[in-house]
């Protein structure tokens, strides 16, 4: 039988909260055999999409940020969503070195390190509503 | 954090997690020290980093331009591979310099 799990954590869009959501979904993943390499690229784009979430999805605002995590066999999907302004133009933010907020010092290399780490990142957005980030990676299988 | 003034140097000792939150107390501590000292060159001494995201890529970077208004330079030691991973791909080797140790970062190259 295929092993399969799911969880959910709610946290509001404190950066203090980066480092909870990233440890959180590392150790929910780690229920299947992965290596440290794999974790630390889940932890990663988990960083990277919860400040995303903080910095523009809240960007003068306070909300919840939900991070909620799948697994069925060896494939985990993790979706991270805010309550947010909402992005303008998804292809535009998913440029590499694009950022709507340059005075922050954002690399703009958010996006970039998700599509990176994982195999699969969609973006859901609409403005005045929120954002979602539903991201997929196939745990390779060990010996 | 610990940062240490060696001459016109800065060793910026970073410790844990080099994600936004802690970004943001880089980048201040950082530039109160730079304004106060004179300083020339930013080193980053990344031995005590076990994790690093693109917030940390947009604190060297802006430390970089920062150096750049003053004809100075920023370089970094102590890079473990799961952070290389990061700093390879971000690009940003071509406008910092990575030493292999502390004592090659001091020593007033470049």
């Amino acid at each position: 039988m295929r092993f399969s799990n799911d969880m959910s954590i709610q946290f509001p869009n404190k950066s203090a909260n980066e480092g909870f959501a990233r440890v959180a979904a590392a150790a929910f993943v780690a229920q299947l055999d992965v290596t440290v390499e794999e974790l630390s690229d889940v932890k990663t784009a988990v960083s990277e999409a919860v400040t995303n979430a903080i910095v523009h999805g809240y960007e003068n605002m306070k909300g919840y940020i939900t991070v909620a995590c799948r697994i069925e066999g060896d494939l985990v999907e993790i979706k991270v969503s805010d309550s947010g302004h909402g992005i303008p133009d998804v292809e535009k933010a998913r440029q590499p070195l694009y950022t709507s907020r340059p005075e922050l010092e954002r690399s703009g290399m958010g996006f970039t390190v998700m599509e990176t780490f994982m195999d699969e990142v969609d973006v859901v957005s609409a403005l005045g509503v929120g954002t979602t980030v539903i991201m997929k990676k196939r745990i390779s299988e060990k010996d | 954090m610990k940062l240490e003034k060696l001459g016109e140097q800065l060793i910026v000792r970073l410790e844990g997690e080099l994600d936004h939150h802690y970004a943001t107390r880089v980048r201040e501590a950082v530039d109160a020290a730079v304004l106060v000292g004179d300083i020339r060159k930013i080193i980053f001494d990344f031995t005590e980093v076990g994790f690093m995201d693109s917030s940390g890529i947009g604190a060297i970077m802006g430390r970089y331009r920062l150096m750049r208004t003053v004809g100075g330079t920023v370089g970094a030691f102590g890079i473990s591979p799961r952070v290389d991973k990061l700093i390879a791909m971000s690009g940003i080797k071509k406008i910092i310099t990575i030493y292999t140790t502390e004592k090659e970062a001091t020593r007033g190259i470049s």
